[in-house]
């Protein structure tokens, strides 16, 4: 347990950080579930994953992959696609102020991050989408940097890891972003026509085009336990039937038992169920569990 | 006010009207009213043509979600012979909002698959006014797989509002199934052929639209989410649903000139619901034009050209 813990710390201490507003100096935070006061390096050591309760908070993209990768061998793919704003769309805010606004906030080009690497020693893909920049929402760059990823896969004979957190398309580029999801879907078909695995991870939340995408298509579908997940959201389904919907709907354990995921699994031993059932689908060597 | 005219079309309504009138009076007696009638004809064609020539997005909206708009029934036997309906997922239901089978199209033996709002309340109910549950994709899916096995064109129409968001829905894997039927769609060895005649709502819509072909309605629309949804997220007021249909470019012309689809069908003059046969016909020339086309390539070819052009979406500048 320790050895791939003491392998991860470094990386997360040197993610940044801004001190959150009602905390002096960034050293405490709140679990926005038990509403334990949590001393922040340790909520950092403990993977966001509050020690009290459990909740696991949310990760930026990058923070997912650092986490997630090992320490060496990480090689960055598609790190300088920028979106394009083709509609010149403008609501309340120009997109193109959206944008500069999500880059300065999270420091990052657009919703998703790509990099090679490996996990427990298995060579891997990994994408991962970060929801604090616009809500994760798909638009162009996203599907590109998908597909940079499928082709990199296939040129170099590599499993694929999305992890995916997304409220959807990105209603800015309209149509654009909904054809992202025929084009990641096609990626994912290209991997499976070439043997190649792909492992979906639903984080908290996960909905609409993405959903309804590349995040349903894994060979493996695992989620992040309680992480809310659907096609819809609760609001619009509540006003389309009328009726309470439980508690538990669209949670993580409800996919489970209604059967569109293979299982859910704890942030800690995220690294290893995956090292482990790539190593099979791959035909290497057996992964230690750990 | 006259139910068949929308709100933009009162003026249309009213000199219709008067033509109406003249008509019963012309057969009480014997005066010249002829005369009148077809100058007002001809008022009331070139205020069709003028009006029609500059529509906003928001009145396109209109005109797609019309109740009179022909829908996929309407179409079957006006363009396509000898049509079996099948039906069911084979898992757990029969999903009315989606209607396949197979046909023949001018000979050829051909699948065709649409989504169908209903027209009387009793068949809008058993449609699920066009919002199909993940039975309808899967079902969908499932003939599609069959036209494979038997070198079947497949013939998509889509129009729906979007899949629908049900509580049942969810528990059976809506997400899933559209997703499946991207997937499947990307590399069918078939030739498949997509129009949207109506609404094509969102993931709802483009889960019956992956293909060889993407061809939409001139009145028809096509949006990542419905005008009212943007609004009220953008906008935080679904009143401003024209301008986010104009902000989105959801008409046919829009889309085409952003390159998403292949061909704009022309509509009647007043769009497809004044002339449900001439509609059809125009869709049916375009069909059998693209179909031929697509039969010239070998299926492995057919299905590379597929991806690579579901590759060029939106496809942006990448520095290696």
């Amino acid at each position: 347990m320790s050895s791939w813990l003491e392998k991860i710390v470094p990386s997360i201490m040197r993610s940044e950080r801004k001190p959150s507003s009602s905390v002096p100096e960034g050293l405490w935070d709140k679990c926005p579930s038990c509403s334990a006061v949590l001393y922040r390096p340790e909520l950092e050591r403990n993977q966001e994953v509050c020690p009290k309760c459990d909740h696991h908070m949310r990760l930026s993209g990058r923070a997912r992959i650092n986490v997630f990768l090992d320490e060496d061998g990480r090689q960055e793919i598609g790190a300088e696609v920028e979106p394009v704003d083709r509609l010149k769309f403008k609501d309340s805010k120009r997109y193109k102020d959206r944008i500069t606004a999500a880059q300065k906030s999270t420091g990052e080009k657009d919703a998703l991050t790509v990099m090679s690497g490996k996990v427990e020693g298995v060579p891997v893909v990994v994408a991962a989408f970060d929801f604090k920049y616009m809500g994760g929402s798909m638009g162009a760059v996203v599907g590109h940097k998908f597909a940079m990823a499928v082709e990199h896969c296939l040129a170099n004979n590599l499993p694929l890891v999305c992890f995916s957190t997304s409220g959807g398309a990105r209603m800015q580029e309209a149509l654009f972003s909904l054809m992202q999801m025929a084009k990641t879907s096609a990626g994912i078909e290209k991997m499976r026509q070439n043997g190649l695995p792909y492992i979906s991870v639903m984080l908290d939340p996960c909905y609409g085009g993405v959903s309804a995408s590349l995040s349903m298509l894994g060979d493996l579908n695992i989620a992040e336990p309680k992480a809310v997940i659907g096609f819809a959201g609760r609001r619009v389904i509540e006003q389309t039937v009328r009726e309470a919907l439980p508690d538990d709907f669209q949670t993580a354990e409800f996919l489970l038992e209604h059967g569109a995921i293979d299982m859910v699994v704890h942030r800690h031993e995220m690294r290893n169920v995956i090292a482990r059932n790539l190593a099979k689908f791959m035909q290497l060597p057996e992964v230690a569990r750990s | 006010m006259n139910l068949n005219y929308l709100d933009f079309e009162q003026p249309i309504a009213e000199l219709e009207a008067k033509i109406e009138e003249l008509r019963l009076v012309g057969n009480d007696n014997n005066l010249n009213i002829g005369e009148e009638i077809a100058r007002l004809k001809q008022q009331s064609d070139k205020l069709t043509r003028d009006l029609f020539a500059n529509l906003n997005s928001g009145q396109i909206m209109k005109l797609a979600r019309h109740p009179m708009r022909p829908y996929f029934s309407d179409y079957i036997d006006r363009i396509f012979d000898d049509f079996d309906e099948m039906h069911g997922d084979r898992h757990f239901a029969d999903d009315a909002a989606i209607i396949g089978g197979t046909a023949r199209l001018n000979g050829t033996p051909v699948m065709i698959i649409g989504q169908d709002k209903g027209r009387q309340v009793d068949e809008k109910v058993k449609r699920n006014f066009g919002m199909p549950r993940p039975e309808g994709y899967r079902k969908a899916l499932r003939l599609m797989e069959t036209a494979e096995r038997f070198n079947m064109p497949v013939f998509t129409f889509i129009d729906t509002a979007g899949a629908y968001p049900g509580k049942d829905a969810e528990e059976r894997g809506q997400s899933e199934a559209i997703a499946y039927n991207l997937l499947k769609m990307s590399s069918l060895k078939t030739p498949i052929i997509c129009t949207v005649t109506g609404e094509g709502g969102s993931g709802g819509a483009l889960a019956l639209g992956v293909g060889d072909y993407v061809n939409m309605l001139q009145y028809s629309t096509y949006s990542v989410i419905s005008p009212e949804g943007c609004a009220s997220i953008l906008w935080r007021t679904n009143e401003k649903a024209a301008e986010a249909a104009e902000a989105m470019g959801i008409a046919a012309a829009r889309v085409h000139e952003l390159g998403l689809i292949d061909t704009v069908i022309d509509e009647p003059l007043g769009g497809a619901h004044r002339d449900y046969d001439a509609t059809a016909a125009s869709i049916k020339a375009i069909l059998e034009n693209q179909l031929a086309e697509l039969q010239g390539f070998n299926l492995a070819d057919l299905v590379d050209r597929r991806y690579d052009r579901l590759m060029a979406y939106g496809a942006l500048e990448s520095g290696k």
